[in-house]
C-alpha cells in the first residue's frame, strides 16, 4: 500500500490552482525529491499532504497514517524565536505523540531528547533560549525536533535553504538515516546537484506534474525546461477548470 | 513606627486585610495570565477586554443594582461572547485576530452604552470604572479567590498547547487539534481575570495587574517559568505597597496600586538585567567565547 496516494489533487488559494491535476502515488520508504521553480506549487503540495490545506479537487490518501505519524517542517516555520523557551524544551516538544496534553516527559524521554540534540551536533545547548541561535543551529534544533517525533512520514519544505556546507552535510546524512530506517520522506528541493548524488525519486513540479521517476530518468534538461516555462501568475479571469485532466493549461 | 507603616494598617483593619487577601490572589492568577498576553503579543488585546466587558457589567449594574453577580455575569457574558466571537471570526477567515477583535468590543462598548442610555438611570459608573478593592466583602473576596483559583487550574490544564502555539502554532496544528481550543480557554481566562480585576481596580485599571507585572518580569529572565514567577511576585508586592500608599496618603486604592507597578516598570527598564537600559550602556568588556 502506498504512503501517500494523490488522486487527481487539485491544491490551491482562493480557487486558483497551485497543483493542478496531480495524480501518482509514493511508495512507504521512498526519499523523494520534489522540485520545480518557484511558484511551482512544491510549498503547497506537501501543505496539502500533511493536512494544513485543503485540497480544492481530489483527494490525498496517506494509507492510514493519521496526523501524528506525519513530521513536517515547513520552510519558513512560523516559529517565534522572540518566545522564552529552551532548545532542550523545543525539542522536546517533538515528544508529543507520546506525551499529548498531561503525559510526563520521564527519565527515558529526557535521554531520547538529549540524544536528539546531540545527534544534530547541538550538544552544550540545551540550556540556549531559541532566541540566541543562528538560522543553521535553528534549522538543526528543527531536525532535532522531527527526529524526536519519530515519524512514518517526513515532509520537508527546503530544508537547506540558506544553510552552510557543512550542516547541510548533517543534516542529509540524517535524511539518508531516515531513509535507511524505512521512513518516507519528502523533501522539496533546489539543488540539482544534491537531488541527483542523493535522492532515488523526483518529482518535477510547475503546477501540473511535468516527471515523476527514478531521478536518472526525469532529471533531464528537456524537463527541467519545460518546468522552467511555467507560467507563474494566477489569471484573475480565468475559467472554471472543465478538463479532467488539463496538464497543458498549467504550462 | 515603621511597624505602623507597613503592617498596623493590615492588623488593624479588616477591610485592609480583605483588600491584601484579594490582591494576591488576584496576582497569582492574573500575572501569570498576563505573561503570555505579553508574550503572545496580545498585550492589547487585554485593554480591549476590558472596555468589551464594561457593558455587560453596567447593564448588570442597571438590572440590580451594586450586586456583583450580576455585573460579573454582565461581564463574563459580554467578555465571553466578544472574546469567542472574535476568535471564531480570526480563526475561520484570514482576519487577524486583532481586527476583529477590535470591530467586536466597540460594538459592544457601543451596544452597552446604548442600553445604560435608553434606561437612562444616573449609575454610579465610577465604582465600576475604577473599582474599589477597600469596600470588598466576604463574598466578592470569595468569587475573588475562587476565579483566581479556576484560572490557575485551566491553565495548568492548557499550558502545554498554549507554550507550544505560543512558539510554533504551525507545529502545534500538524500534530494536534489542542490549539484552538487551548486560544480560546486562554481568551476565558482572559475575561474571568478582567472581571475578577474590575472589583477591585475597575474595568479600566483591571488589565494593569496582567500586564505591568509581565512587563516587569520580561527584563528579568529569559526563562518562562521564571518569569511567571517574577511577575506573580512583582504583582502581589505592587498590590500590597499600593494599598500601604493608598492607606497612608488617601490615593484612591486602584490606581496607587497601578502607580506602584509603573514605578516597578521604571525600574525595571532602566536596571533590568535583560535588556535593560543601564545595561545596554554599559554592558561590561566583551567575553572570550
Amino acid at each position: 500500500m502506498a504512503a501517500v496516494h494523490f488522486h487527481n489533487v487539485t491544491l490551491g488559494y482562493d480557487r486558483h490552482p497551485a497543483v493542478h491535476h496531480l495524480n501518482g502515488e509514493v511508495a512507504p520508504g521512498a526519499l523523494v525529491a520534489v522540485i520545480g521553480p518557484n511558484g511551482a506549487g512544491k510549498s503547497t503540495l506537501l501543505r496539502g499532504i500533511v493536512g494544513i490545506l485543503r485540497p480544492l479537487d481530489g483527494s490525498i490518501h496517506l494509507g492510514g497514517l493519521d496526523s501524528r505519524d506525519i513530521a513536517y517542517l515547513p520552510q519558513s516555520a512560523e516559529i517565534d524565536r522572540t518566545f522564552p523557551i529552551s532548545v532542550y524544551d523545543f525539542v522536546g516538544t517533538g515528544l508529543w505523540r507520546g506525551t499529548g496534553l498531561f503525559g510526563g516527559i520521564g527519565k527515558a524521554a529526557r535521554e531520547k531528547i538529549l540524544r536528539a540534540i546531540a545527534s544534530v551536533g547541538l550538544n552544550g545547548f540545551e540550556n540556549r533560549p531559541i532566541g540566541t541561535l543562528s538560522g543553521g543551529q535553528m534549522q538543526r534544533v528543527l531536525f532535532a525536533r522531527v527526529l524526536l517525533q519519530d515519524a512514518r512520514l517526513i515532509v520537508l519544505d527546503e530544508p537547506f535553504n540558506a544553510i552552510d556546507t557543512k550542516t547541510t552535510t548533517d543534516l542529509l546524512a540524517l535524511v539518508k538515516h531516515w531513509h535507511g530506517e524505512g521512513r518516507t520522506v519528502l523533501a522539496a528541493l533546489h539543488d540539482m546537484e544534491m537531488v541527483r548524488n542523493h535522492f532515488s525519486e523526483t518529482l518535477v513540479l510547475a503546477r501540473g506534474p511535468v516527471a515523476w521517476g527514478p531521478t536518472a530518468e526525469v532529471l533531464t534538461p528537456e524537463n527541467l525546461l519545460v518546468a522552467m516555462r511555467m507560467c507563474e501568475a494566477f489569471d484573475d479571469s480565468a475559467t472554471a477548470c472543465a478538463a479532467d485532466n488539463a496538464r497543458s493549461r498549467a504550462a | 513606627m515603621l511597624y505602623d507603616a507597613l503592617i498596623g494598617p493590615f492588623t488593624e483593619f479588616e477591610f485592609m486585610r480583605r483588600a491584601l487577601a484579594a490582591v494576591i490572589a488576584l496576582s497569582l492568577a492574573g500575572a501569570p495570565i498576563g505573561v503570555f498576553l505579553m508574550l503572545r503579543r496580545m498585550s492589547l488585546v487585554g485593554d480591549a477586554m476590558a472596555h468589551a466587558i464594561l457593558p455587560g457589567a453596567a447593564v448588570g449594574f442597571l438590572l440590580s443594582g451594586l450586586n456583583l453577580f450580576a455585573m460579573t455575569a454582565g461581564g463574563l457574558i459580554a467578555g465571553f461572547a466578544v472574546a469567542i466571537l472574535a476568535g471564531v471570526v480570526a480563526r475561520s477567515t484570514g482576519l487577524k485576530e486583532d481586527a476583529s477583535l477590535a470591530t467586536f468590543y466597540l460594538a459592544s462598548l457601543a451596544l452597552g452604552v446604548t442600553i445604560v442610555s435608553i434606561k437612562g438611570t444616573n449609575i454610579d459608573l465610577l465604582h465600576v470604572l475604577f473599582g474599589n478593592i477597600l469596600a470588598m466583602d466576604d463574598q466578592t473576596l470569595l468569587v475573588v479567590a475562587f476565579n483566581a483559583t479556576v484560572t490557575l487550574l485551566v491553565l495548568a490544564v492548557i499550558y502545554r498547547p498554549l507554550v507550544i502555539e505560543s512558539v510554533d502554532p504551525l507545529f502545534l496544528r500538524t500534530v494536534s487539534r489542542a490549539g484552538g481550543p487551548a486560544h480560546l480557554a486562554f481568551l476565558a481566562l482572559v475575561v474571568i481575570n478582567l472581571v475578577n480585576g474590575f472589583q477591585a481596580l475597575g474595568t479600566l485599571l483591571a488589565v494593569g495587574l496582567m500586564i505591568l507585572p509581565a512587563g516587569i518580569a520580561r527584563f528579568w529572565s529569559r526563562d518562562l517559568t521564571v518569569m511567571i514567577c517574577i511577575a506573580v511576585v512583582a504583582a502581589a508586592v505592587s498590590g500590597y505597597a499600593g494599598l500601604v500608599v493608598s492607606f497612608q496618603t488617601r490615593v484612591p486604592s486602584g490606581p496607587a496600586i497601578i502607580l506602584v507597578a509603573t514605578v516597578l516598570y521604571i525600574v525595571s527598564v532602566l536596571f533590568g538585567r535583560v535588556g535593560g537600559i543601564v545595561r545596554q550602556l554599559f554592558p561590561g568588556r566583551h567575553l572570550e567565547a
